[in-house]
């Protein structure tokens, strides 16, 4: 049974996979039909008609993920890595009849490479299916509050 | 110590026939240099009439250093001043665009300008009266870029009163946008949205190098592109359709005799393309409905001709490069001499099917976002060779490739895609246009 500690629970656990780079886990976490979206305009309605940051299906995630360990992945020698600092996810739909699962969760987000160190603002909205036993994510969608800044390069997962 | 100002020998000393001086990419000097006369002689885009619809919408932008803007007038003209209040000099638009109504007015004293820019009203306009004043240049409003050309809705400008014609400057390399214009069923394009923006540590000129570097796709796109391809192969079971992604990725992993066939056209002035018979947007496939759409705008034969024309990146010296193919616009602005904005706009083909416009919009984010794996790619290599070229141990960067001994400057050829020449052209236009206003400046000053 799904409640709404089960959905935040299921957050912090994403974002501590993130974090301890375990990244196929990470994968798993997403339905079949899952994407990954980081609007470039604010209160943004369509990824696809309007410019986004990101918007990923599962395909281009594991693009990414198989990316990072390549040989021959120079931004990737030293390797980067991330923390999430998340704030108690907000619980927006927990409807297990209708099965509809929904959170918003502020947080900040470091990414890491040599000696640098980026910080990064916004709030992630997740919509999680149940399938089985367990949620997955049917979509993660990341808004950062200075989205329309410009960044150098962001190479992990928010 | 001023090594190379107001010394034009100097400069010209940093550009030998295949090879380049260090200096051009790491000089703080040098770099000044290009704020105050490179891009003042140079035709510099400014932006686009789309985004000017209506009268009081403005844009911003800035040319070296300089900011200006560009307005659309209440009779439909188009203007482009400094951005800059004739009173105090407060900026007067601070944002990237909008609309301002029927005037401009300066949020320090309220001075207000019409939408040409010509002075409307002063607070307290009596204590002026009998100082003067009307013999200022305040007295004109907003100071204007007096050399403006708007070609097919691109609005170029030039910041010096002397230099060479925009005709002369572009030439035929013009027939890149025109192509870009005519893919549009109405022979129309549109920017809708914001640019994407990717701040790079390292200098603006190894962006515009790398538009007509197709030695280093193969290779340093292996860990991108070549994982898409991968990935895509091992995933795709038993799907028979190529998703536009893999689409947009696998072609950068063509191999050189690809590339070498593809060709490069040279243009005087720096300017020049990739991709003269075929290129790396050659075989993606149909949009439904548009050929159809195409055809009915221009007769079989020219829509053939137009979208047979898929030109990959088209430098216009010194800073934008232009792909008509997926209707993107790259404007690699100069901040410091490490340190380089790149903003990417997407246009849409008025009346062309939506899909195209996504496709435009999915190969922005692909490979011109900061979130893109292709553009990691290119910037760690960028960023190694800002660091790297502070070695003594070789003070030249070599592009000899394929150079030959006779080479002529300021000509139009069709040569091996892989040449180092275009990189070679462009460094001879860099040394025409920041010293060409020189010499004037030594007489100037004494
Ligand atoms: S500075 Fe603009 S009105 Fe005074
Ligand atoms: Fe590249």
């Amino acid at each position: 049974m799904i409640n709404e500690k089960t959905i935040a629970d299921f957050i912090y656990r994403e974002a501590e996979l993130l974090d301890t780079m375990q990244w196929q886990a990470w994968l798993d976490l997403f339905h079949p039909e899952g994407r990954y979206w980081m609007p470039l305009e604010w209160q943004q309605q369509d990824p696809v008609l309007q410019p986004s940051l990101m918007y990923e299906d599962l395909l281009l995630l594991k693009v990414r993920v198989e990316r990072l360990a390549g040989e021959r992945t120079f931004s990737q020698k030293p390797k980067s890595r991330c923390h999430h600092l998340l704030q108690a996810p907000q619980i927006v739909a927990c409807d297990a009849a209708g099965g509809v699962f929904k959170a918003r969760t502020s947080y900040i987000y470091t990414e890491t490479r040599g000696d640098l160190l980026e910080r990064y603002s916004g709030w992630a909205s997740h919509d999680l299916v149940q399938v089985g036993d367990s949620l997955k994510i049917k979509l993660k969608r990341v808004d950062l509050v200075n989205f329309d800044a410009p960044f150098g390069n962001i190479q992990l997962f928010m | 110590m001023a090594k190379y100002g107001n010394n034009a020998r100097a400069i010209e000393r940093l550009v030998r026939d295949a090879e380049v001086h260090r200096d051009v990419y790491v000089d703080q000097e040098i770099f000044e240099l290009e704020m105050e006369h490179l891009f003042p002689n140079s035709w510099i885009y400014v932006g686009h009439a789309s985004q000017l619809s209506k009268p009081g919408d403005f844009i911003t932008a800035n040319i070296g250093r300089q900011p200006v803007m560009a307005s659309r007038h209440t009779d439909g003209s188009i203007h482009v001043f400094y951005n800059r209040c004739p009173h105090k000099g407060v900026k007067i638009a601070s944002e990237p665009c909008g609309n301002t109504g029927k005037f401009f007015r300066c949020p320090y004293h309220a001075w207000s300008f019409k939408t040409d820019g010509s002075l409307l009203a002063i607070p307290l306009k009596k204590g002026y009266e009998g100082t003067g004043f009307t013999d200022t240049q305040a007295n004109e409003g907003l100071s204007k870029v007096k050399n403006v050309v708007i070609y097919r809705d691109f609005i170029f400008a030039r910041l010096s009163d002397s230099g060479v014609s925009f005709e002369d400057y572009f030439g035929e390399s013009l027939s890149t946008i025109d192509n870009m214009v005519d893919r549009s069923p109405e022979g129309k394009l549109a920017i809708e949205a914001a640019p994407i923006r990717y701040m790079h540590t390292c200098n603006w000129k190894m962006l515009v190098e790398n538009q007509t570097d197709t030695c280093h796709p193969m290779v340093a796109h292996e860990s991108s592109a070549g994982t898409a391809v991968k990935v895509w192969k091992r995933e795709q079971g038993d799907s028979t359709e190529t998703p536009m992604a893999v689409q947009l990725y696998g072609p950068f992993m063509s191999p050189y005799e690809f590339y070498e066939q593809s060709g490069i056209r040279i243009w005087p002035n720096g300017h020049g393309h990739t991709g003269v018979a075929n290129s790396i947007h050659s075989n993606y496939s149909d949009i439904d409905g548009y050929l159809g759409q195409m055809v009915a705008a221009y007769g079989e034969k020219r829509a053939h001709e137009i979208l047979g024309e898929v030109r990959h990146n088209t430098v216009y010296f010194p800073n934008i490069m232009v792909k008509g193919a997926v209707q993107i616009v790259r404007n690699f602005i100069p901040i410091a001499v490490d340190k380089t904005l790149v903003e990417s706009w997407v246009y849409r083909l008025v009346g062309a099917p939506d899909k195209l416009y996504e496709r435009a919009l999915m190969y922005n984010r692909f490979i011109n976002a900061p979130t893109s794996i292709v553009g990691h790619d290119d910037l760690e290599m960028y960023e190694r060779a800002q660091e790297g070229l502070k070695s003594n141990g070789n003070q030249w960067v070599n592009l000899r490739r394929l150079y030959e001994s006779n080479e002529e400057q300021d000509v139009t050829a069709v040569i091996n895609g892989t040449s180092e020449r275009q990189m070679r052209n462009q460094f001879h236009a860099w040394a025409k246009f920041m010293t060409m206003d020189m010499d004037k400046h030594v007489e100037a000053a004494e």
